[in-house]
């Protein structure tokens, strides 16, 4: 057994755990945080994603030690202020869920994928990598790619997506007039866990 | 119980038409908070986990069973096996007298034989302190086994496949004519071989199971399709009365048919708990969801058909072979639709079974007519292009005015009204219908056409409605929720049946406490409950009046139901005076008025199960219902590759009344999205040498991600269908039909290839 410390949505939580125990495993049946879906449990479906630092990760595929002093944010974590998360009234308004079950891992990836956009990150469709692509539909799609939803809710999510982002394109340039900077390195690490999981 | 939204007093004047609008789920909230919790997300005190040991053979016997190294595991609290499991009655026999005797999944009695039955079944349970204990001590268990002969190819058992018996729920065949004759004499004709694999539903939510025993009463909650039916299987299995279990199921993530039967994992996870004394919980690894839940079957199916150089139908033969489990499964209606799109002058459809040495086989998403139009409407634009015809015209000069088989009336039928308006959204009147013509840059640019099918049912319900004095409303009723929207929908009905605004009413269901309800299947789930519920309320706005009568300071006194009109939360005469419920409860000083419609007493059941059945015989004698669409697709074929994607799509559909915009065009776009998957990429991989399933799991079975599915184009015609409640047709299942064919047949339009064995990958292209 082995102590395990994880700041969970700001909560420093202290485990003791197998060291076999996956993240996944310590959110939800260690600190009863089911809102965190299983979904395959090896990194396939994307139900389980976190985002650890800012960063989405597949929660099954890596283990609760390694994250020890990390901060992570799960579904349950990502409103603030008492209010939610412009995701998830926006996946409520556009329909972008059916049974719910891969839900909260479709908001937590979208929360980071936009954030690696933000940072300049490239995608598998995006035709010029030197400049920041427009998030079009495709650009989502391929970015969300990891996700899976079997009931098919797929166009409502891309459309919920694609207006919170919208919105945020406004705001950015209406508040600051500038591209917001990210970490580029942490963008392309992320995007290739993107690549991994699909 | 499950409280499924915000309730809150009616406002005046907030009442109107709530049926037909794209109203918001009442569990987003839950859905996007995280919140709302399934089956393996109960907490008990004392919990412990449960995983399973498969069998590597497909049939023998087991002939010893190593459990020493699972039981040396921290951790671990039991190893449950054929050795030491305590005794389990058997599966009861199946009958169409008993629906719930369907739910069987298999008929092997699990941990109580030595015999193995098919690669994969469960032949251990590990139960454990932790998840990771019980996962870790199921790979420690070694197994050996005396192994016999098995049969498991599904291909090369085909010829031996025996003709489908008919029962009073299924027909194996049907005739009109002698369609080989007509077949031999038509001057344009094909005759087509199709193929298509197993499927499996790949619901998200692995199946997943949390007993909890106490005495001989047992909680399960449970991710279900049909809380009765897993109610009373256990029921059977354990020896207790089904009035002692309660099966709790508000949250099911997804589907599709794969949670409708009751598998190992249930029975197993109840047995542990038995054995352990403590709450259990089990879910599935993805691999085991493969190895103990049934999938589609694969299919093996003849179209042939004969035409005039008029374009007219003068021959249509459609058969099929499919296959079962010996230990269970059944037969799949692959050629319904064939029974009723086309005007042919002679048909003929039959259907027969394999029986193999593998797990049964299930039902899933629109069982039958999703492989069924496959091969039908594939072979139909075959046809349409050997007669030189636009497949849309072929199609309209063989539009039945009647069902073609047996000339009974349709219910509804708007198939040309759908053809009129997909083809103008989609543009079809641009393509070329020269296969190769239609280039963008280097793609290969193809549309394809196809009709989807599917019939529409309608199952008992039981329903309580109450009406309290503060004017909220609670509709009662153990239906099921894995995505269609249905409590939205049910509110909406109640609301409007009743003159309260939406916010008023609340739905309890997927609880085996509540009154019965229908299963989710069929696409009949919220006709089902529909029914009832407006039954309900029509009963209840009568009590209410009666009560409102006696009083002889109501307003309403005198007045007779048919004069007035429910709204603003009350009774009202037109444009005259009325008054709310509220009003009406105070006066009386009763909290509440409530009423039922069916029974759940041993009576009752019986009652409501025959006059089910005598409904459900003299509806079909008298019509044929269905919903019907026309898909419309484009695709772009990579001409170096192969690689098909799908570009765009519009599906039309003729649905009868929709309930709730929002959410119907959801379930319709939620098939396509399916249908895209099975024409394209899913497929279940049977190793036919021992029958083991090669890729179970989301990284080697591929369904559709973001990337695949272009923005999705639906609509209906919103035209009621007279023979339903409120004219309403179910939804869940007609989107999947017609889909493998359009892409098929676009698929052809851009590349001037026909593949007829599914999936379509890149390597037939080529």
């Amino acid at each position: 057994m082995v102590d395990v410390q994880l700041r969970v949505n700001g909560t420093i939580e202290t485990l003791d755990l197998r060291p076999r125990v996956s993240l996944l495993d310590a959110l939800r049946e260690h600190l009863g945080l089911t809102g965190t879906k299983k979904g395959c449990d090896q990194g396939a479906c994307g139900a389980c994603t976190v985002l650890v630092d800012g960063e989405r990760i597949n929660s099954c595929l890596t283990l609760a030690v390694q994250y020890t002093g990390r901060s992570i944010t799960t579904i349950e974590g990502v409103a603030g202020g008492g209010e939610p998360h412009p995701l998830q009234t926006a996946f409520i308004r556009n329909d972008g869920f059916q049974c719910g079950y891969c839900t909260s891992g479709q908001i937590c990836s979208a929360i980071g994928m936009l954030a690696e956009h933000a940072a300049g990150a490239p995608s598998a469709v995006t035709e010029h990598l030197a400049s920041r692509a427009e998030l079009t539909d495709v650009e989502i799609r391929e970015r969300m790619s990891g996700n899976l939803c079997r009931c098919g809710a797929y166009n409502g999510i891309a459309d919920a997506i694609g207006e919170v982002a919208a919105a945020a394109a406004v705001q950015e340039v209406t508040e600051t007039g500038a591209v917001r900077r990210g970490s580029a390195a942490g963008a392309a690490r992320q995007a290739t866990t993107a690549e991994a999981a699909r | 119980m499950t409280l499924t939204q915000a309730q809150s007093p009616p406002r005046p004047g907030a009442s109107g038409r709530l049926v037909g609008k794209p109203i918001d789920r009442v569990d987003g909230g839950a859905k996007t908070s995280g919140a709302a919790r399934y089956a393996a997300e109960y907490p008990y005190p004392g919990l412990a986990y449960a995983a399973l040991v498969h069998s590597t053979v497909a049939r023998g016997r087991i002939t010893g069973i190593e459990t020493a190294g699972a039981a040396a595991v921290p951790g671990v609290l039991a190893v449950i096996t054929h050795e030491n499991a305590p005794a389990m009655k058997p599966a009861p026999p199946m009958s169409v007298l008993n629906l719930s005797s369907l739910a069987t999944g298999t008929r092997v009695n699990y941990l109580n034989t030595d015999e193995v039955h098919w690669n994969g079944q469960p032949v251990a349970v590990v139960v454990a302190e932790t998840q990771d204990a019980a996962l870790h001590a199921a790979t420690l268990v070694r197994v050996t086994y005396e192994e016999f002969a098995a049969t498991v190819g599904f291909t090369a058992e085909e010829p031996n496949a025996k003709p489908q018996k008919s029962d009073m729920l299924q027909s194996g065949s049907a005739s009109k004519g002698d369609a080989e004759a007509a077949l031999a004499a038509a001057p344009v004709s094909v005759d087509l071989r199709f193929t298509t694999p197993q499927h499996n539903h790949n619901a998200i939510e692995p199946h997943a199971t949390t007993a909890v025993w106490d005495g001989d009463r047992l909680t399960v909650h449970e991710g279900t399709q049909n809380v009765a039916w897993v109610r009373d299987h256990l029921a059977a299995r354990f020896g207790i009365p089904a009035g002692s279990i309660r099966v709790i199921s508000p949250y099911v993530g997804g589907a599709f048919g794969g949670k409708t039967m009751v598998w190992a994992g249930t029975i197993l996870t109840v047995l542990a708990a038995r054995v352990t004394g403590r709450p259990v919980r089990m879910m599935l690894t993805r691999e085991g969801v493969y190895r103990t839940v049934g999938g589609r079957t694969p299919s093996a199916q003849r179209v042939a058909l004969g035409a005039g150089a008029d374009g007219r139908l003068t021959s249509l033969i459609h058969t099929s072979v499919t296959q079962v489990g010996r230990v269970g499964g059944g037969p799949e209606q692959v050629t319904s639709q064939s029974r009723h799109l086309y005007d042919a002058g002679a048909i003929l459809v039959r259907q027969s079974l394999v029986e193999l040495d593998t797990l049964s086989n299930t039902i899933m998403r629109a069982p039958g007519e999703s492989i069924g139009t496959f091969a039908l409407e594939a072979a139909v634009d075959e046809l349409a292009y050997k007669l030189d015809l636009d497949p849309i015209e072929f199609r309209m000069r063989n539009e039945p005015e009647r069902n073609p088989i047996d000339g009974k009336r349709f219910a509804h039928r708007m198939l040309r009204e759908a053809y009129a308006l997909g083809a103008e959204r989609f543009g079809w009147s641009a393509r070329t219908p020269e296969p190769g013509s239609m280039r963008d840059g280097r793609w290969l640019v193809g549309m394809g056409v196809a009709s989807a099918y599917h019939p529409s049912w309608q199952l008992p319900a039981n329903v309580t409605v109450r009406l309290s004095a503060d004017g909220t409303v609670l509709v009662r009723c153990g239906f099921h929720e894995m995505g269609m929207g249905g409590a939205t929908a049910q509110a909406q009905i109640a609301a409007d049946a009743l003159g309260v605004p939406f916010e008023a009413v609340r739905v309890e269901y997927g609880d085996s406490v509540l009154p019965t309800g229908p299963g989710a299947g069929g696409s009949g789930q919220t006709a089902s409950v529909a029914a009832s519920l407006l039954t309900a309320c029509e009963k209840l706005k009568r009590s209410m009046l009666a009560l409102a009568r006696r009083s002889s300071g109501s307003p309403l006194r005198g007045r007779r139901l048919n004069g007035l009109r429910a709204r603003d939360g009350g009774l009202w005469t037109e444009p005259g005076p009325g008054e709310t419920y509220a009003a009406i409860l105070a006066r009386a000083g009763r909290p509440h008025l409530e009423v039922a419609v069916g029974s759940d007493t041993r009576v009752g059941a019986m009652v409501g199960q025959a006059r089910f059945m005598a409904k459900f015989l003299r509806d079909r004698r008298r019509w044929m219902k269905a919903a019907c669409g026309a898909q419309f697709c484009e695709v772009r074929v990579d001409p170096d590759t192969g690689e098909v994607r799908v570009s765009r799509w519009v599906g039309a559909f003729d649905v009868g009344t929709v309930i709730n915009a929002k959410t119907a065009a959801a379930q319709l776009r939620g098939g396509i999205v399916m249908g895209i998957g099975m024409a394209l990429s899913e497929e279940t991989l049977v190793d036919p040498r021992n029958g083991r399933i090669m890729n179970p799991g989301l990284g080697e079975y591929h369904v559709p991600v973001h990337a695949d599915i272009p923005p999705i184009d639906v609509c209906y015609l919103g035209d009621p269908d007279p023979t339903m409640p409120l004219g309403l047709i179910g939804v869940g299942e007609v989107g999947i039909t017609g889909v493998a064919a359009a892409i098929a047949n676009a698929v052809h339009h851009a590349t001037g290839r026909r593949v007829r064995d599914l999936p379509i990958t890149l390597d037939k292209l080529l």
